[in-house]
């Protein structure tokens, strides 16, 4: 393939494979069964040239591969507000990686399609940090951070370096994260305790794997989604034993390998609160937006939200956004929580999200969003004021057009 | 080297990690991240001298189109490897033939480099004047 016999798009590929298994040091390529590609979000000429070399130069991927989302709604194009011509650049990349073989999922949380969920120990190459995190650490999958080009250059050569997060000892937690014990119980129900713990995570472990010790069992898979995501937003998180509800951590000592923690360190609720004030404190009385399904919202995460509208208008003059896959919107369709939500007023987005894409009718903001990693994103990419809360302060605030928000959070 | 090549320019030294991908923007080349303690300062034709990179995996696309663009950094000097930036510089050249080499430094040469001070990358690693 380097040699150029399987045309010069493959050879392409396999260069960007084994520069990285230079840079990682790797002493061989390993096959791979399946990949996630996150290069389909255009930012700028150079990601068309790049993927125009592939596709002139005959490359199509080997292993079953989804992508993430791109810059526009392909479902719903009318949603974009940017540049027209921007938008048909965006546009015009999504197609070329369809063009490559790769299924158009156009979703951040592959790990929500049945059939793309890689298995325990299933060696893969995902692009995207909060799905690589998820799959490392919730699916007990084995990537690498895979930055763009370089997903879809393994997902054209099958292959990649066998280092870091693929090889089982690499896998170990480094320092352990211990929730402090005062942290009042009832926040444990409260969504958005998890994305404020990512944030702190993430700044405490930058990228090493680590631990997280306190949380009960059984945390399911919308926080950890919440939690990860955040956490590899503040920090280069790609593996995160929560023990007591990831496969790889069952106990402590499973997460350490029977190893010693290099490090290890207490979140403190005191971290917490901070941490939810920075993300997005009060800005304000007024909303102009909320923004919910940061990474797209699950099946699960649809229904909660139309239950807690219940019915109820979103206020004049407010844009309630909900991004979700194009799959995920399709079961809502045909269940009749899209329609429930559409009903009071919920734009509901898919192949895209609201804060990498010209989407929101004032994008300044106050914009309020449940997520960690909208929150930490959107300033700098466009230019929101945020204020951070749960889904339910969320919703409740795009119903008031105002912000609804629990002043006493982590008070015990 | 993480990315080969050589270049000597004044150093950007970064208080804090950076993400490229929504820390960078590549049309003007200043860091827009507005949390960072370096926001609004220009990366370009600089050594960009950072503890780590940090966050999303979109960073490698920012760095290519920086190239694109004439506003990509003269050189990155890291605390430890970073894949994502390596394969970004990698598509840079094979795409525009320009180099961005990234070197990693000892957290003491690291330490040492102070802001403006005229850095060398090359093949025998990080030295400032």
């Amino acid at each position: 393939m380097l040699a150029g016999d399987a045309g010069a798009g493959p050879a392409l590929a396999m260069r960007l494979v084994v520069r990285a298994a230079e840079v990682l040091e790797a002493d061989r390529l390993i096959p791979i069964t399946g990949a996630h590609v996150d290069s389909c979000l255009y930012h700028g000429e150079a990601t068309i040239d790049f993927v125009d070399r592939l596709v002139d130069g005959g490359a199509t991927v080997r292993v079953p591969t989804t992508l993430n989302v791109g810059a526009v709604d392909l479902i719903h194009p009318e949603l974009w507000r940017g540049d027209p011509e921007v938008g048909a650049r965006g546009r015009r990349l999504m197609e070329q990686y369809r063009a490559l073989g790769c299924r158009p999922t156009f979703t951040c949380a592959p790990y929500q399609l049945a059939d793309a969920r890689p298995g325990l120990g299933e060696q893969v190459a995902w692009g995207e940090s909060n799905a690589i995190v998820f799959a490392n650490s919730v699916l007990g999958a084995r990537t690498a951070r895979y930055g763009d080009f370089m997903d879809i250059a393994a997902a054209v050569t099958g292959r990649v370096p066998d280092a870091g997060l693929h090889r089982a000892e690499e896998r170990r937690a480094r320092v352990v994260l211990r929730l402090a014990e005062d942290i009042p119980l009832p926040l444990f129900d409260d969504d958005s305790l998890y994305p404020v713990i990512g944030l702190v995570v993430g700044r405490l472990v930058g990228g090493r794997v680590a631990a997280l010790v306190g949380l009960p069992p059984g945390i399911d898979e919308d926080r950890l989604k919440a939690l990860g995501a955040a956490a590899a937003s503040s920090g280069a998180v790609a593996l995160l034993h929560v023990v007591g509800s990831t496969p790889e951590a069952p106990t402590l000592t499973d997460a350490l390998q029977g190893g010693e923690q290099d490090d290890e360190q207490i979140v403190t609720l005191d971290a917490l609160r901070e941490a939810r004030a920075a993300v997005g404190g009060e800005v304000g009385g007024s909303i102009v937006a909320a923004s919910l399904g940061t990474p797209h919202a699950s099946a699960a995460e649809l229904v909660a939200i139309a239950d807690l509208l219940a019915g109820r208008p979103v206020a004049d003059g407010v844009e309630l956004l909900v991004s979700t896959s194009r799959d995920t919107l399709a079961g809502a369709e045909q269940s009749g929580v899209a329609a429930r939500l559409r009903a009071s007023g919920v734009e509901l987005l898919v192949d895209t999200c609201s804060y990498i894409s010209p989407i929101l009718r004032s994008p300044s903001g106050p914009v309020m969003t449940d997520s960690g990693k909208w929150a930490y994103y959107a300033p700098g990419n466009i230019g929101a004021a945020v204020v951070f809360g749960s889904r339910a302060e969320c919703v409740a605030s795009a119903v008031a057009g105002h912000v609804v928000r629990d002043p006493t959070w982590g008070t015990a | 080297m993480v990315a080969p090549g050589s270049a000597r320019a004044p150093a950007l030294v970064l208080d804090e990690p950076l993400s490229l991908w929504g820390g960078l923007d590549p049309e003007t080349g200043a860091i827009c991240e507005p949390r960072h303690p370096q926001h609004g300062a220009v990366v370009t034709g600089r050594i960009l001298v950072m503890p780590a990179a940090r966050g999303s995996s979109s960073s490698a696309s920012v760095l290519a189109e920086a190239v694109r663009a004439g506003t990509a950094p003269a050189g990155i000097v890291l605390g430890e490897p970073d894949l994502i930036l390596a394969i970004g510089a990698a598509v840079a050249e094979e795409l525009y033939g320009v180099r961005v080499p990234i070197a990693v430094a000892s957290s003491a040469t690291l330490a040492a480099i102070t802001d403006g001070q005229a850095v060398d990358i090359g093949s025998g690693g990080v030295s400032a004047d």
